[in-house]
């Protein structure tokens, strides 16, 4: 989940500093960002008009923190219970803001319980994990119609395998937005 | 009597509602990969029989051996170990021509001797006698008349009487399996309802998806199943006939539905709703005129309910006191009381044909396992030595179980006998096969 995260603002740095190699250098740790190397006749050319793109550029960082958040789109449980740990608590709530923001996109949730046990009492726990998402978006001022939801309990695992780490990765809850 | 389908394949598609996913309702059903049924531990005092090759009486080739069936089925139980026909010291297909003292040179208790008699165009009768060795005396003889493509489904119903008279239990070879198989991964992935002999052979689709099919229930009189489907991308709640194939949504309100099961009159189903809520209850629904009745409140998982055989109670899986376990409740509604107490787990009730166990996934010490639970005193017998068993249902004789297991990854069934002394695994070509459900005998 974090290394999501990571990989997902790194990706937006590598998109940003794309954009005009004059924003990488300006946020100042990298080597281009020491004067009198060769590479620094980009560098003078940052220093004009580059400013106003450096200031662009933490606006859209802002934006990115926002971004990674939803961009996070599973919560995962702990064994036969529905609580939502702190961590994905902030993430359910950036995902709740986004959607209070924009009332016609619409966000279907999926519940999902590890192998173990019977079929028809995941079933159940899917169903209790998904109304636990659902009442956290609820009180971030999402309105019901916009959120659908279905348990598949254990019929559809994220990972394969019968042991502690397929079976944490299995217990969770999908956002899924619709296109 | 019996009817093996021969029509041809009517595959009634996914409608406009659902571009992306496909879905096919099979009128005729389609053959499938047969499932192969193995004992992997019978009992030592296996009774030792002869079921001697039966005489054909018609002409050309046999159209069927009926004693290779009758011998297997008799096999399969795990109570009869049937001599192999080339160690016969001789092969007599007629009372009359039985001597008593061949078979107790070669220690067989019980011999078997039959004819295959062409009648008509179409038309067949097995004769056949079942012979007491040691007491020199007929313990049975009967005729059972088929047609061609009756005579399968007629040597089961001969392995059913010889089972009966040797047991006193009814057979259960004649009887037919639900279960669900998948294949692939999503989003390719293959989800089919099949019902197969229970002998695993005849395996037939009832319902092909690509999204999961769970839950098959027998309707009493065996001619319906009941069953969820998530085709829509939402969970509902069907019942199909299985001789046309037609069937009808009967539940597909917002949140679960689920664990559908059919009350002994067949006039009702026991469900599992959740509804805008979310809180999962116990619900019955009546099939004639759609009226639905709340059995259950409150916040817990109430689910996978199973009615009691005089129709008064319905079992059901609560976590009301913090975790899964088995409550009864009247079938019309009023206070549950608390069945299962041993561990810490234990659910999806399924009663047996005499109504004095009950079948559960119970968690022994961290695996999930099938046992019986007694209903009056709570004790509890684990059956299974697996690490994820689930999803038992009793065989209409309720000598055996046939649920749920893995074999390395694969999901596989297997059967235990309620004694916990046989152990059947059914082993199968690809793919994973779960949610059996036994059915019950076949009316005649």
């Amino acid at each position: 989940m974090v290394g999501t995260k990571i990989v997902g603002i790194a990706a937006l740095l590598i998109i940003l500093a794309g954009c005009g190699g004059t924003a990488g250098t300006a946020v100042g740790d990298g080597p281009g960002a020491a004067p009198g190397v060769a590479g620094g006749a980009s560098a003078s050319g940052l220093d004009d008009g580059g400013f106003a793109a450096g200031g662009a550029f933490e606006e859209d960082y802002g934006q990115t923190a926002g971004g990674a958040a939803l961009d996070n789109r599973v919560i995962y449980f702990g064994y036969d219970d529905a609580d939502v740990d702190a961590a994905s608590l902030e993430m359910l709530e950036a995902h709740g803001a986004y959607l209070a923001e924009n009332v016609g996109t619409a966000v279907r949730l999926e519940g999902h319980a590890d192998e173990r046990g019977s079929r028809e009492y995941n079933i159940g726990l899917g169903e209790r994990r998904v109304q636990a998402v659902r009442q956290i978006l609820l009180l971030q001022g999402v309105t019901g119609t916009q959120i659908s939801s279905v348990s598949y309990g254990e019929e559809r695992p994220a990972v394969l395998g019968s042991d502690e780490e397929a079976w944490s990765l299995n217990r969770r809850v999908e956002l899924i937005y619709a296109d | 009597m019996l009817t093996v389908k021969t029509g041809k394949l009517k595959m009634t598609g996914a409608k406009a509602w659902s571009r992306a996913l496909w879905l096919c309702i099979l009128a005729a059903p389609i053959a499938v990969a047969e499932l192969r049924i193995e004992i992997s531990q019978g009992i030592d005092q296996a009774v030792p029989i002869a079921v001697v090759p039966f005489a054909w009486e018609g002409s050309g080739a046999a159209p069927f051996d009926v004693a290779g069936l009758v011998s297997s089925d008799l096999a399969r139980s795990g109570r009869f170990r049937p001599l192999a026909p080339e160690s016969m010291l001789a092969q007599p297909t007629r009372g009359r021509d039985v001597d008593f003292g061949d078979w107790r040179i070669m220690g067989v208790e019980v011999v078997i001797v039959g004819r295959l008699i062409a009648t008509a165009p179409d038309s067949y009768t097995i004769q056949f006698q079942v012979f007491d060795v040691f007491r020199g005396e007929q313990l049975l003889g009967y005729r059972q008349p088929a047609t061609r493509a009756q005579l399968r489904g007629a040597s089961h119903l001969v392995a059913d009487m010889i089972y009966q008279e040797l047991t006193g239990v009814p057979g259960i070879f004649s009887t037919r399996i639900a279960y669900i198989t998948v294949n692939g991964q999503p989003p390719r992935q293959t989800n089919r309802l099949v019902v197969a002999d229970a002998d695993g052979a005849n395996a037939r689709t009832l319902v092909e998806s690509d999204e999961p099919l769970m839950s098959p229930a027998w309707s009493p009189d065996g001619r319906k199943i009941a069953y969820v489907s998530f085709e829509h991308k939402h969970a509902s709640i069907y019942v199909q006939t299985l001789r046309s194939g037609t069937r009808q949504r009967v539940s597909s309100r917002p949140g679960v539905n689920g664990a559908p099961a059919w009350s002994p009159d067949g006039r009702f189903l026991a469900l599992t709703l959740s509804k805008a809520d979310g809180n999962l209850d116990i619900y019955t629904l009546n099939l004639s005129n759609q009226v639905l009745k709340r059995l259950t409140e409150g916040a817990s998982i109430d689910t996978e309910p199973d009615w009691s055989n005089d129709g008064k109670h319905i079992y059901f899986t609560s976590d009301r006191a913090g975790r899964p376990q088995v409550y009864r409740l009247p079938a019309t509604g009023g206070r549950a009381e608390r069945v299962s107490f041993e561990g810490p787990y234990n659910a999806r009730p399924r009663i047996s044909p005499d109504g004095e166990a009950i079948a559960v996934v119970h968690n022994d010490r961290g695996n999930y396992r099938i046992a019986v639970v007694d209903p009056e005193h709570g004790y509890t017998q684990v059956l299974t030595e697996g690490a994820l068993d689930e999803s038992p249902s009793f065989a209409p004789n309720g000598e055996t179980l046939i649920y749920a297991t893995r074999h390395g990854e694969r999901g596989v069934l297997a059967t235990v006998t309620t004694d916990g002394r046989i152990h059947q695994r059914i082993s199968s070509v690809d793919g994973d096969v779960r949610e059996p459900a036994w059915s019950p005998y076949r009316r005649h």
